[in-house]
């Protein structure tokens, strides 16, 4: 039963996703290692937050298997799967008002037994999350007075708090500006480097080429290209997957895509 | 105790001190209790001072002494102050959980139709001539009807049930509205007074009040054991799944619960107005929205607050007993608005 290698974080093998009667995505086979960033590409409707969600656990795929460290979901105790990977959404909402401080807590939820509260630890993990994120000194602040980008920092540290060894992102770059969306990236490219396993939905073609060790081109049909980042960022696949010619253009040891 | 953690950069207003000051708002909510009962018992046509109250209370456990005021008390007063506060208190949390459920502020107990449903069902036993035991089923089984009949109309899973349930609840609401208002608009003229008390509120009918109160204290420890995975719940359901809460179950038992609350409560005190909709708010401003705090706190503020209306309503212009939904609406809506403008968030 011992394997002398540790499991990938998370596995798709023959992985159908539907929405609706639709097929988006069929038969998709990919591997997440610690260390690795995974970028999922698509055009709007694509079927990028529904595959999140189905690789999140939170959806059933219409075939196939999704493997969380080498088992699939079923077979984790109840819970424990939220101690090991994590899903920031899409939007945010807060319909009743909570202090910053209380919403990163919530990552804490998975670690404590029904009566716990949260423990001095906790509040450490999750101050140290805020500050991450550069919202140190907003702790005892009122979500409802953040802007959307702290809103978005917010999450992002709430996540960071719940510490998985799996990260899954939907749009975490959503209502950052230009040094936050880059600062989000460097943390979670530090935290692969410590052997975490990132997977995350981007728009920007250019921050995935910067960022991603591979990258998922959805093209909505049911069809699909995995791949190390360098051999699936090709002009002619992104420009069929998002249904608008780009051209490349070099820039010193990068590549930029550029929309003609 | 052991402060081993030198090093972790505690808050001020840190967990500790947060659970330290959830037993204190909570501490002061039982003495705000203590005082509603005390005022409640000791307050009528026939006043009776603290000592002589606690001389009739110890006298009930020691087999009673037979005094006037003592029977009073016991026979009368103190069955009343249960009722109104257990009632209050029943309100006050399905009003708190209605409103995590469906994640709106708007959100009361009778949101859903089950006031409706309990008010069709007692002025339809009213209209039959029905006695108070009959009308006290009649609005129980309308009750549970219009939740049976809201909750198979919206059922579904997926991120619209929340919609259309209120949605639903609302228009089954609006329906049972219009029956009232045609029951209303039928009924002989002697019975309309009746029915027109029935649907203002009233706790003077609630004459076996322990089981309401004992239901109250198992739904609140039937709830209190999920109240951080409700406070999840309000991080959205997507959020909340990611990190291990089971949100169908969880909704489950909130709206059966919810439901089950509420229906007892307009069985037998009718359609109390505000206290479902404002004690949980009014409380939420006052200490913040973890559930694990507001849920209890909120009970009691509510049966602290029914318990008062109901010795204010029997006594201020006695013999005469105004509906108790009135006074609570008197005493919440200055106390909310006063609230509402204090913190400017």
């Amino acid at each position: 039963m011992k394997m002398d290698v540790r499991p990938p974080v998370l596995a798709a093998e023959q992985l159908t996703v539907h929405v609706g009667r639709r097929d988006v995505l069929r038969d998709l086979n990919i591997t997440v290692q610690p260390g690795e960033t995974l970028v999922i590409l698509g055009r709007n409707g694509a079927g990028k937050t529904t595959l999140l969600h189905t690789l999140a656990g939170l959806r059933d795929p219409a075939r196939g298997l999704v493997l969380l460290s080498g088992q699939p979901y079923a077979a984790w105790p109840r819970g424990h799967e939220a101690c090991l990977r994590g899903l920031l959404a899409q939007s945010q909402p807060d319909f009743f008002s909570a202090s910053v401080l209380e919403t990163a807590l919530v990552g804490r939820h998975p670690y404590l037994g029904r009566w716990d509260w949260e423990r001095p630890e906790d509040e450490a993990i999750a101050l140290a999350a805020l500050a991450s994120m550069g919202l140190e000194g907003f702790a005892e602040r009122q979500v409802p007075t953040l802007s959307g980008g702290e809103r978005q920092r917010l999450a992002i540290a709430a996540l960071l708090t719940q510490q998985p060894r799996l990260y899954l992102l939907d749009e975490p770059l959503a209502h950052l500006d230009l040094h936050h969306q880059v600062a989000v990236l460097d943390h979670f490219q530090a935290l692969a480097a410590q052997g975490a396993g990132v997977v995350m939905v981007l728009h920007d073609i250019n921050l995935a080429a910067r960022y991603a060790s591979h990258v998922l081109l959805l093209d909505g049909a049911g069809g699909h290209v995995f791949g190390a980042a360098h051999d699936v960022l090709t002009t002619e696949r992104l420009s069929q997957a998002f249904g608008h010619p780009l051209r490349a253009v070099a820039d010193g040891a990068q590549t930029l895509f550029v929309p003609t | 105790m052991a402060h081993g953690h030198s090093a972790t950069p505690i808050a001020k207003g840190g967990m500790p001190s947060q659970r330290r000051r959830a037993l204190q708002v909570l501490a002061g909510l039982v003495l705000a209790a203590l005082a509603a009962f005390a005022w409640s018992l000791t307050a009528g046509a026939l006043p009776v001072g603290l000592g002589d109250l606690l001389g009739a209370l110890l006298g009930a456990l020691g087999g009673g002494d037979g005094s006037m005021e003592a029977d009073i008390i016991r026979s009368l007063r103190l069955p009343r102050a249960v009722a109104a506060f257990a009632y209050g208190g029943l309100l006050a949390l399905a009003g708190a959980l209605m409103q995590v459920l469906l994640r709106n502020p708007l959100a009361d107990p009778y949101v859903l139709g089950i006031s409706g449903g309990a008010a069709v069902g007692a002025l339809g036993a009213i209209l039959a001539g029905a006695t108070a035991g009959w009308i006290d089923g009649g609005a129980f089984i309308g009750a549970l009807g219009a939740t049976l009949l809201v909750f198979g109309l919206a059922h579904g899973d997926g991120s619209w049930t929340q919609t259309r349930l209120l949605l639903t609840g609302v228009i089954v609401a609006a329906g049972c509205g219009a029956a009232v208002a045609l029951m209303l608009s039928l009924a002989p003229e002697g019975r309309v007074k009746g029915m027109l008390f029935w649907l203002m509120g009233d706790a003077s009918g609630a004459t076996r009040p322990w089981p309401a109160l004992g239901l109250l204290v198992v739904g609140l420890a039937s709830v209190l054991p999920f109240a951080r995975e409700l406070n999840l719940l309000s991080r959205g359901e997507i959020t909340a799944r990611a990190l291990g809460v089971r949100v169908t179950r969880l909704r489950g038992l909130v709206y059966g619960l919810g439901s089950l609350l509420t229906a007892v409560a307009v069985t037998t005190v009718g359609s109390v107005g505000f206290v479902g909709l404002i004690v949980p708010h009014l409380v939420r401003l006052a200490i913040g929205n973890d559930q694990r705090l507001l849920l209890p706190a909120a009970t009691l503020a509510g049966g602290v607050l029914l318990c008062a209306a109901d010795t204010a309503a029997r006594t201020v212009v006695a013999p005469v007993q105004l509906p108790v939904g009135v006074l609570t609406a008197l005493i919440g809506v200055p106390v909310f608005l006063f609230l509402l403008t204090r913190h400017p968030r």
